[in-house]
């Protein structure tokens, strides 16, 4: 090897940012598992060792349940829907027209904003007595003046319009991660398929397809992590209302350990993210491998 | 001739269709902010009007309460300030971490760099009630410096993968070189990888600093006085009085606050996004 390597000052340069990793992350975690099998509250100096006391609890609370649910619906929901879409709009983005730039910009605000400011933007648009979507419906005549649906009071709709706001902000994520998986591809594989006769249709479900497999997973992975773990868009949308029919797993944990400062149970409760969390890595390794060896 | 023809004008026009309602979806709410900042209240809170246009003249006067009645400048200062304290923290810990995987250590790197990428998939919203009795412990409640602590936590993983990159396309032989010429290990490292690497280095900024502001989670368990707000906690939280919304003024906020930020981001995305594609595209 031309650079000799040289073990002590690649541990010298390496060893603050893995111990600084370390004290933030797996110190933490750590603590999150000890407060999770005590009774930790703030305010309370002792500490006491209560076993599964706190997990045997969080699961006949029926808030978590619903907490559980909602974090699986609003993650499969808006991946699904942001697959569709992002596929689609890889594919009309594709090739350069002109203002693709402006277009592509647009494409991604909300991506690029941040999410607290751009759920702002929606909570006002589905305000319940402002909204321009009712504005619109009852101008087509679809609902009366005054009659048209809360979107956040009332417990469906304010589901569905959450995984809206969560689709909608992973779309352009999950399209640029696409595009950049589509340029990758040759050229002359699509257009090998055209001599041969193989149409649109075709060509993207048989050929393109199977190809783009790997970066789809890559951001139908990345996607469920941002979905499953955030507390943003519901916070400021619902805060978990109306009457918990919107709480997920990250706003219930904060709820209960910040707000009702019941550290045990909060802690208890953020750390039934981590099955999925753990599902999700060892799903990214091997993809990451399998890219690797082919 | 002519049913190719048509088959390719329909073709198009699916395409501009496509594009076009796509784009109106996901822009939509910062239209809408747009309109709403520069509305008077009389004509936002007005059912009969067409939301879409002005049916009163345009108004400043949201603008004008966002930036003297408001502590909104304040937010902005608060979210540079730890922007650019956690930007530096981060290149202190990734620049030499990332050369060290890239350049001086083999398979065991390999392996912690794997490690610390997935610790980038550790959420926030897993260590945030832990972290807040550490915070408490430390005395660092209301603080931005808590922010400032516990930030590079998750800033730090992602740039040494993304710098890990751009060392790596380095040519082994211009170290060599200066080697050659008398320069230690780490002297190559200060005086020949870090100047040339600077594209490297700008892309983890922005994203050290767009990650930044768009944090939520750990800024709204920290920080309670409205004086040490970021923008992402400070605008939903603190402008809002009681249960009335400003809209005119939340949403010139939004405004003013994201678009920066998106500008920013949208230049460094490409390279962004080959830092989370790392191997699944050639």
């Amino acid at each position: 090897m031309g650079a000799a390597q040289s073990p002590a000052l690649g541990a010298v340069m390496l060893a603050p940012a893995v111990l600084y990793i370390l004290l933030l992350v797996a110190g933490p975690f750590l603590l999150a598992i000890f407060y999770a099998f005590s009774d930790a509250r703030i305010g309370n100096t002792e500490l006491h060792f209560v076993g599964l006391e706190n997990f045997r609890s969080i699961l006949q609370s029926p808030s978590f349940r619903i907490a559980v649910r909602n974090s699986f619906v609003f993650t499969i929901g808006s991946q699904i829907v942001v697959i569709i879409v992002s596929s689609i709009l890889a594919i009309v983005l594709e090739k350069p027209f002109r203002g693709r730039g402006v277009i592509r910009f647009l494409v991604l605000l909300p991506w690029v904003a941040p999410i607290a400011l751009g759920a702002i933007g929606w909570k006002w648009i589905l305000d319940s007595i402002y909204s321009v979507i009712s504005w619109v419906l009852v101008a087509l005549h679809l609902y009366k003046p005054f009659s048209a649906p809360m979107w956040l009071g009332e417990p469906h709709l304010a589901i569905a319009s959450v995984l809206l706001v969560h689709s909608w902000r992973l779309i352009p994520f999950s399209t640029v991660i696409l595009l950049a998986g589509r340029t990758a591809i040759p050229k002359d594989i699509p257009e090998a398929a055209a001599v041969d006769g193989a149409g649109f249709w075709r060509t993207e479900f048989l050929i393109l397809l199977p190809m783009m497999m790997p970066i789809i997973s890559v951001a139908v992975l990345f996607g469920t992590i941002f979905t499953f773990t955030d507390m943003t868009v519901v916070y400021i949308l619902t805060a978990g209302g109306p009457f918990d029919s919107t709480q997920v797993l990250p706003s219930l944990a904060f709820t209960v350990g910040i707000q009702g400062s019941d550290l045990a149970a909060g802690a208890a409760i953020s750390l039934s993210l981590v099955p999925l969390l753990v599902i999700v890595a060892y799903l990214m390794l091997r993809v990451a491998h399998r890219a690797e060896v082919t | 001739m002519q049913t190719s023809l048509s088959a390719h004008a329909l073709r198009k026009m699916a395409h501009v269709l496509a594009i076009t309602l796509f784009t109106v979806a996901l822009a939509f709410p910062f239209y809408w902010m747009v309109v709403t900042s520069f509305k008077q209240n009389v004509d936002l809170y007005t059912m009969e009007n067409n939301p879409f246009v002005f049916n009163a003249r345009p108004t400043l006067d949201h603008l004008t309460f966002l930036f003297t009645h408001t502590r909104f400048v304040r937010w902005l200062g608060n979210t540079t300030f730890v922007g650019v304290v956690v930007v530096s923290v981060t290149l202190l810990f990734a620049l030499p971490a990332a050369y060290s995987l890239a350049r001086l250590s083999g398979r065991w790197g390999e392996r912690v760099g794997i490690g610390i990428f997935l610790t980038y998939l550790v959420p926030p919203t897993l260590l945030f009630i832990p972290l807040s009795r550490v915070i408490a412990y430390l005395g660092l409640q209301d603080s931005l410096w808590a922010l400032i602590l516990v930030y590079p936590s998750f800033t730090v993983p992602f740039s040494i993968w993304l710098l890990m990159g751009f060392f790596k396309a380095i040519p082994r032989e211009l170290e060599d070189a200066a080697m050659v010429d008398g320069l230690t290990r780490f002297g190559a490292f200060v005086k020949m990888v870090i100047p040339i690497s600077t594209s490297g280095i700008l892309t983890v900024v922005i994203f050290t600093f767009t990650l930044v502001t768009q944090e939520f989670v750990y800024a709204l368990t920290f920080l309670s006085s409205e004086a040490n707000q970021m923008i992402g906690t400070g605008i939903p939280i603190f402008l809002v009085r009681g249960d009335v919304y400003y809209w005119g003024g939340l949403m010139a906020a939004c405004l003013i606050a994201s678009l920066p930020i998106a500008l920013l981001y949208n230049l460094f995305l490409d390279r962004f996004i080959a830092g989370f594609t790392v191997g699944a595209v050639k």
